[in-house]
């Protein structure tokens, strides 16, 4: 049986960011990327699961950068048996989570997975919509910051992370789509010779897909984040930081 | 368990013993009664032996010559024979911490009858080690992952490698920006380009290459970590990516020699990157600097009070067989003592950073009484030494660290060849121009 992943390449935070002279996008000459690091860890967590099984993990991803390649032969080293990468003229823009989810519906129905995995969020997608999006568009039931998970008959048993260090233990009936937080265990290490093998041994499966036509988000202009007003601590008894919080509150005009 | 040692059967003695028509059984021959034998299989070492690189591993014949040469052995249990022997007595090295805490220095086979060589066998069982599967240590991990992204283990944006430049305070020229050939590239590496205390001995570097003439350029962002240590490490594949990279990027302009500030670099150029199709003539800056020796000496003005001592890099010394050079430079800086450690050329202690070390300080102090480095700046100590002089990017870092945490931070500096020279040049430090 099939676990489906979906992963996806982000700009690089450790590079500086750079926006492009139209003032609308990065610079993407200057950028390079990374996979996101949420889908690393869907991406372990799927491996596990399936080595427990004997599953198929299939990594399945949309080619916004043109470098999805590196990421995908990276999956298979780690132990994913085939990469299927979706390509289309929307290299170069930013797809909105639902487009995305939208592209990647029918080759997730055509694999017959029983279960999808992918990051909990990404930069591009920081309220984590698209494992929730891609399960209401396949009508299957759905977790999200999911913290480890396993396979049993008919169904699948994932902790989640609730708030305040609580955790949830839930059962879904499959197939369902998961919202991977953290993997059991840290993303594993395949070395470049691995990797470099993958490369000469096998191949992606690419797709081309239709271009979502509206569904990218109409950038208008893209800015870094203005220097906020420094933090203020403070001390003293109870009574005086209440006097200062007033005059503070006052010299606002809030009170 | 691992399933090779259920190969390991208990074989009693047997009572009754005939050897060619002579029974010899009975309680005579035996010291104290009927014993029982184990019967090792020669799986595990096999299993090393067949990786290229691992033969030498089944060569050993226990005579323990290795043992009390090995550095990791004087902080822990280590050595060529004790690997040889657990290997034998059923624990497998590929799933053992052993695997990790050898550094290549090397004095091993230096003194090894049979050439059992741990500079190949170690590279080879674990890549083997990462090939199967096997999780290897975190710390280790990420500097491997840093490497294959951005071209240093410090995971530091490839960009910013060139930024010390601007504060060197002389003129550091950058090939892809200068566009002319020079006689000297100058292969700065990972550390010296972004660690603070690198930094410093690049920038006395720098100085006083300005001072001697020197016709010379970097690389810059162009520059990928030359690689030798993560080789050692066992990522060959990341090793042969880098060295192409490299190896194009250098293709690419007019040279007619290679400095390097990294014995792991020169290691690399000299030996790893010619079979790669990358020919270069590759001096340590030591070496270079012994050369100019004669321009030099005029210019080292500023006496220095200092009591030193000098630590061999494994890269440079036992690996690349360079031992004067250093000794030359701190002979002829003015003012300055020098004594030698007991452990010193040929026998020198080895600081830890080699072999993938340096991203397993945390790991390997796990199974060791102390560190290497701090039974090193110990040993430096006791020599009456306030300075402990050093030429390898790795050791500065290492043994500073080293020496706060075994409490004589106050007692020993450290400071690199480059830091010295250039202080009696009045290039750095008081009144420097
Ligand atoms: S010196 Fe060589 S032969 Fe002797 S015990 Fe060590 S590895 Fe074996
Ligand atoms: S190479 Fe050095 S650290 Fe490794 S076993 Fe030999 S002496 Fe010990």
């Amino acid at each position: 049986m099939t676990i489906v992943v979906v992963m996806e390449q982000v700009p690089d935070v450790v590079e500086e960011l750079a926006i492009a002279p139209s003032g609308t996008d990065l610079d993407r000459d200057a950028v390079s990327y990374v996979v996101n690091e949420y889908d690393d860890h869907a991406l372990e967590e799927a491996l596990l699961l399936a080595e427990a099984t004997g599953d198929e993990v299939v990594a399945v991803g949309i080619d916004t950068t043109g470098e999805l390649d590196q990421a995908l032969y990276t999956a298979l080293a780690k132990g994913a048996r085939r990469a299927i990468k979706l390509t289309g003229d929307f290299e170069g823009t930013w797809l909105s989570t639902r487009a995305a989810a939208r592209l990647l519906v029918p080759v997730i129905q055509e694999l017959e997975p029983r279960l999808v995995l992918t990051g909990v969020q990404a930069p591009d997608d920081l309220d984590g919509q698209l494992a929730p999006t891609l399960a209401a568009l396949l009508g299957w039931p759905h977790a999200s910051v999911v913290i480890g998970s396993q396979l049993v008959d008919g169904a699948v048993q994932v902790r989640k992370e609730l708030w305040g260090g609580m955790t949830m233990t839930l059962e879904l009936e499959l197939p369902a789509v998961l919202g991977v937080q953290a993997a059991r265990q840290a993303p594993r290490y395949v070395p470049i010779s691995r990797v470099r093998q993958v490369m000469r041994e096998a191949s992606i499966e690419t797709r081309d897909v239709e271009t979502p036509g509206d569904l990218a988000p109409a950038i208008m202009r893209l800015r870094f984040p203005e220097e906020a007003g420094q933090a203020e601590i403070l001390t003293g008894s109870a009574s005086e930081i209440a006097d200062r919080i007033i005059e503070l509150l006052r010299a606002r005009g809030l009170l | 368990m691992d399933p090779k040692l259920q190969k390991v059967a208990e074989v009693w003695e047997r009572d009754t013993a005939i050897v060619e028509g002579v029974d010899i059984s009975g309680p005579w021959n035996r010291m104290f009664g009927q014993r029982v034998i184990w019967d090792y299989t020669p799986d595990l070492i096999e299993e090393i032996a067949q990786l290229p690189g691992g033969e030498s591993f089944a060569w050993c014949y226990q005579c323990g010559k290795c043992v009390p040469v090995c550095p990791v052995d004087v902080v822990g249990d280590y050595g060529p024979r004790k690997l040889y022997r657990r290997a034998q007595t059923g624990i497998n090295l590929l799933d053992s911490p052993d695997l990790w805490l050898c550094t290549t220095c090397a004095n091993c086979l230096r003194v090894c009858p049979k050439l059992v060589d741990m500079v190949q066998i170690m590279p080879a069982a674990r890549e083997h080690a990462m090939l199967t599967g096997r999780a290897i240590p975190a710390e280790l991990q990420e500097a491997l992952e840093n490497t294959a992204k951005y071209g240093n283990p410090l995971g530091q944006p490839a960009r910013k490698r060139e930024a010390w430049v601007k504060d060197a305070g002389v003129p550091v020229p950058i090939l892809h920006q200068i566009q002319r050939p020079v006689e000297w590239l100058w292969w700065v590496e990972c550390y010296p380009s972004y660690h603070p205390r690198g930094i410093d001995a690049s920038i006395a570097l720098a100085r006083i290459f300005n001072a001697l003439g020197l016709d010379f350029a970097i690389l810059g962002r162009e520059e990928k970590c030359a690689g030798d240590s993560q080789r050692l490490a066992g990522e060959r594949g990341l090793f042969e990516m880098l060295a192409e990279e490299n190896i194009r990027t250098l293709s690419k302009y007019e040279f007619q020699h290679i400095v390097v500030t990294d014995p792991h670099a020169l290691n690399a150029f000299r030996k790893h990157y010619p079979k790669l199709g990358g020919q270069y003539d590759v001096w340590h800056y030591t070496t270079l600097l012994a050369r100019e020796l004669p321009k030099l000496q005029p210019l080292l003005t500023k006496s220095l009070p200092y009591r030193v001592t000098f630590h061999d890099p494994c890269y440079l010394g036992r690996h690349n067989g360079e031992y004067d050079a250093p000794r030359q430079l701190i002979q002829a800086l003015p003012g300055v003592e020098f004594v030698e450690m007991l452990r010193c050329r040929e026998n020198s202690y080895c600081c830890g950073g080699g072999g993938g070390g340096m991203w397993l300080d945390s790991f390997a102090a796990g199974h060791q009484r102390r560190r290497l480095s701090e039974e090193r700046v110990l040993e430096a100590v006791s020599t009456g030494a306030d300075t402990l002089v050093v030429c390898c990017p790795y050791e500065v870092s290492r043994f500073e660290d080293a020496a706060k945490s075994t409490g004589v931070e106050g007692r020993l500096r450290v400071r690199d060849i480059a830091e010295l020279l250039a202080e009696a040049m009045g290039l750095i430090g008081e009144g420097a121009a």
